[in-house]
């Protein structure tokens, strides 16, 4: 009975010490790891768990099938976990990244994405006359009506046909994303079929280098620029409005109009004037907000996704860290005996075997995590985002990403190293020894 | 056989440490289970017994780009081709986004064209008689608990009503089954008329959004692809036909390699696994030399102690891993009841057993084979002596 309840209360207290752990800041590890330096260096206890971990490391070599058990075990789960936490980070850092709170994206009510939407020729002119809008030196609005389309083009990696955006601008659509820069060839010309291609989509789509001709509809358009914006855009092709238009057989129409307000404040102003007019069936939101909430679902799945399977690793890996410990222990008993029979007492014991533990679980981490970061930083792939097309995005390590996979490594470790060192301080001193 | 009390006490020798392998011979295969059965929905999507006589036909800009109803009439007439159906996406958004299914508007003679949806033939009856009837596969009835008779609501993120309003309100009429365990997804849709769609839509009136060809004779498709295409080179309504199969495939390819994530993934954790068991099977057999040179002494040939250490490893991670895998099965029949399509996910069926017990066979004699052969070659003498 006893027994049980000193196994229960230990499991309890793994739990709050995971939670807590799950839950500090770097710096929190950062104190915690100097006041145990402190600890170990300054009190009389502490210099003994340091002699004591100096002769478990020491004897790591003779052991080292099992220690790479460890080290190997951890550096498997967190360079996986680091690797698809970074996929969600960066699909969401490229969609996150992209608009701002001053400009707002209008399109017809109900329809969640740009592509589904549809706003007739005299809606879109009149969603610019409404107040809040900003004007040019001329007293024109800054808006840009744009139509969204999709086209078919080859991928490079498997030769398939995906869904590439195609949008249809005017000369305002660079005036209301100041960040869109050509960095080779030149703008298209507007009535010409010409096309620029954003920086991702050329890396990800075969046939539409600098010069190169496309088919769309029997007619020939030709690449006469690249353009960079660091953000959702990089997935696009832009063409001339009316032109797409007319080869996509949708007249004078737009799927949606994007807004420069006059400051951030002028929303609730212009949504409410929009709301107000019995003319329009129109939805709006910040172009921050529209791209925010189009990464929401794809990012939460691979991170939900990512967990999981970084879960179910993790306490693969834990048991192999107890089998290993365990074995460690096992191996040391009679020299931990020894210790004990000389005067030494739990704590230093205890300790040291955890912070063998620990140590190994660090290097497995870092090695994960430096693998993970050497094979996928700046990995750029695609999918399928949610206006139909193919979204072009990098893998992105952060160092907050590369932390979280170090504290996952530290808590296997703890978990790993805690029962294998409470069963060292209790080896009954005279049993272990006897045995040989 | 008989042998099995012996491998079975070896491995319970050390009870903690075969329960801790074990354990992790679980997880891993857990692993296994779900993510295979992940790849193996991406996969199945474009491979389907009735996708190889079904040609879709699409607008050759892309998928999203409507095509005329006029087509119908000129597809069918080429020859080998047996029915033509055609249907429209919708789109429609049941209460929330986040509970989405695929919904569409679909041709009078859909069903007979997509012959693996059963429809009882009373309620085929009534959706024939009820303009604004739906249907509804089986397994999305059960997700929302939908009867039959009741109103859906759905809110149009494409296709308003004539009035702007974008409020669709459908009658169900019945619930459908697909009976092929790999088709079971398409039961997560609903399907409306076409005609009722057409006539209540704001735009885009007499517009398709592709066409359902069945064809008589599977090998023929190439050539009856290319001459349904011929119908429109040089429009301004050009097609694009392909089987059923390759347009899922083309579909499916365009999320991510799932394949290669998958791969990845459990390389990196049966690497893992086959150092951690190999390293347990390592340690079993090194504390184990002395007895195994007692069982070579009574007359154990070599051949039957690398066989006895080999059934011992690859035991291990067989009972591992089938509880691993039992228990991904479980997960899966979870997932499934409570997301149905919002996640793609297959069942643990044969071929992800197959190819589960297979790799645990296989991990097992890799992990085994060097403790194995130690202890085949040990010296009686020497071992005995403790050398």
């Amino acid at each position: 009975m006893k027994r049980f309840l000193r196994g229960l209360l230990l499991v309890v207290i793994l739990v709050v010490a995971l939670v807590i752990w799950s839950l500090l800041p770097w710096y929190g590890a950062l104190i915690a790891a100097v006041a145990l330096a402190l600890w170990l260096a300054l009190t009389r206890r502490g210099r003994q768990t340091l002699s004591v971990t100096g002769v478990g490391i020491a004897t790591l070599p003779s052991r080292w099938g099992a220690s790479s058990v460890i080290v190997i075990g951890i550096a498997g789960v967190v360079g996986v976990l680091v690797a698809l936490l970074a996929m969600a980070e960066g699909f969401q850092a490229t969609l996150k990244g992209t608009g701002n709170d001053d400009t707002v994206l209008v399109t017809r009510a109900g329809s969640l994405a740009e592509s589904n939407s549809v706003l007739s020729h005299d809606s879109a002119v009149l969603v610019q006359q409404k107040p809040g809008v900003a004007r040019d030196a001329q007293g024109r609005p800054i808006a840009s009506p744009e139509l969204v389309v999709i086209a078919s083009l080859p991928k490079k990696s498997n030769g398939q046909d995906a869904n590439v955006s195609l949008r249809g601008v005017g000369p305002e659509a660079w005036e209301v994303r100041p960040n869109v820069k050509i960095i080779a060839g030149r703008r298209f010309t507007p009535g010409l079929r010409e096309l620029d291609v954003g920086k991702g989509a050329m890396q990800q789509f075969a046939g539409i280098g600098l010069g190169s001709t496309l088919k769309l509809n029997n007619q020939v358009w030709t690449v006469v620029g690249e353009f960079d914006s660091g953000d959702a855009f990089d997935s696009e092709l832009w063409g001339d409005k009316d032109t797409i238009a007319s080869t996509y057989r949708r007249g004078s129409s737009a799927t949606s109009v994007t807004v420069k307000l006059t400051s951030p404040r002028a929303f609730d102003q212009y949504k409410a004037a929009l709301k107000a007019d019995p003319a329009l069936t129109v939805d709006v939101q910040t172009t921050r907000a529209y791209f925010a909430a189009q990464s929401e679902g794809l990012s939460k799945l691979i991170r939900i996704l990512g967990t999981t399977i970084g879960v179910i690793m993790a306490i693969g890996a834990l048991f192999g860290a107890l089998n290993s410990m365990y074995a460690a222990v096992a191996t040391r008993a009679r020299e931990i005996a020894t210790l004990r029979a000389l005067g030494f007492r739990g704590t230093p014991v205890v300790t040291s075997v955890m912070l063998e533990t620990m140590l190994l679980a660090l290097a497995g981490g870092v090695l994960g995590a430096l693998i993970a970061w050497l094979i996928f930083d700046r990995y750029t792939v695609s999918t399928l985002g949610s206006n139909f097309s193919q979204v072009v995005f990098q893998f992105r390590i952060t160092p907050a990403l590369l932390w979280e996979g170090i504290k996952w490594a530290l808590a296997i470790g703890f978990v790993g190293g805690l029962f294998p060192a409470m069963r060292a301080a209790r080896l009954p001193v005279t049993a272990a020894l006897r045995e040989l | 056989m008989k042998y099995f009390h012996l491998v079975w006490s070896a491995l319970m020798r050390r009870r903690t440490r075969t329960i801790l392998t074990m354990a992790s011979v679980l997880a891993a295969f857990l692993l296994f289970g779900l993510l295979d059965s992940v790849r193996t929905a991406f996969a199945d999507a474009g491979k389907t017994v009735v996708g190889v006589d079904r040609l879709v036909t699409v607008s050759k800009l892309s998928f999203t780009v409507q095509l005329p109803l006029s087509l119908q009439a000129r597809i069918a007439q080429v020859p080998g081709v047996s029915e033509v159906g055609y249907a429209s996406w919708f789109g429609g958004v049941y209460q929330d986004p986040k509970n989405f299914f695929p919904n569409f508007a679909v041709s009078d003679n859909y069903f007979n064209v997509i012959t693996e949806m059963k429809l009882p033939p009373d309620q085929l009856q009534a959706f024939r008689d009820t303009r604004t009837g739906a249907v509804v596969g089986a397994d999305l009835a059960r997700r929302f608990g939908w009867k039959v008779g009741q109103q859906i609501p759905l809110n149009a993120t494409i296709w308003p009503q004539k009035d702007g309003s974008n409020a669709w309100t459908f009658d169900l009429v019945g619930i459908f089954h697909v009976d092929d365990p790999k088709l079971k997804n398409e039961e997560d849709q609903l399907l409306f008329h076409w005609k009722y769609f057409d006539e209540a839509r704001q735009f885009g009136n007499g517009m398709v959004g592709w066409y359902n060809v069945k064809i008589a004779d599977p090998a023929q498709a190439d050539r009856i692809a290319h001459a349904i295409d011929a119908i429109s080179a040089n429009s301004d309504h050009e097609t694009k036909t392909e089987t059923e199969n390759a347009f899922n495939a083309g579909f499916v390819s365009q999320f991510a390699n799932i394949g290669l994530i998958v791969t990845a993934i459990m390389a990196a954790v049966f690497f893992t696994l086959i150092l951690l068991t190999g390293n347990t099977m390592a340690q079993a057999v090194r504390e184990r030399i002395p007895e195994l040179a007692v069982l070579k002494t009574i007359g154990f040939s070599n051949r039957s102690v690398l066989l006895l250490v080999l059934a011992e490893s690859v035991l291990l991670v067989l009972i591992g891993g089938v509880a691993g895998m039992l228990l991904a099965a479980l997960v899966v029949g979870g997932v499934k009841a409570k997301v149905g399509a919002a996640f793609p996910i297959a069942d643990v069926d044969h071929r992800i057993w197959l190819s589960g017990i297979a790799l645990m066979i296989v991990i097992g004699l890799v992990v085994g084979v060097l403790p194995a052969l130690r202890g085949m070659r040990l010296k009686i003498v020497d071992a005995l002596a403790g050398r």
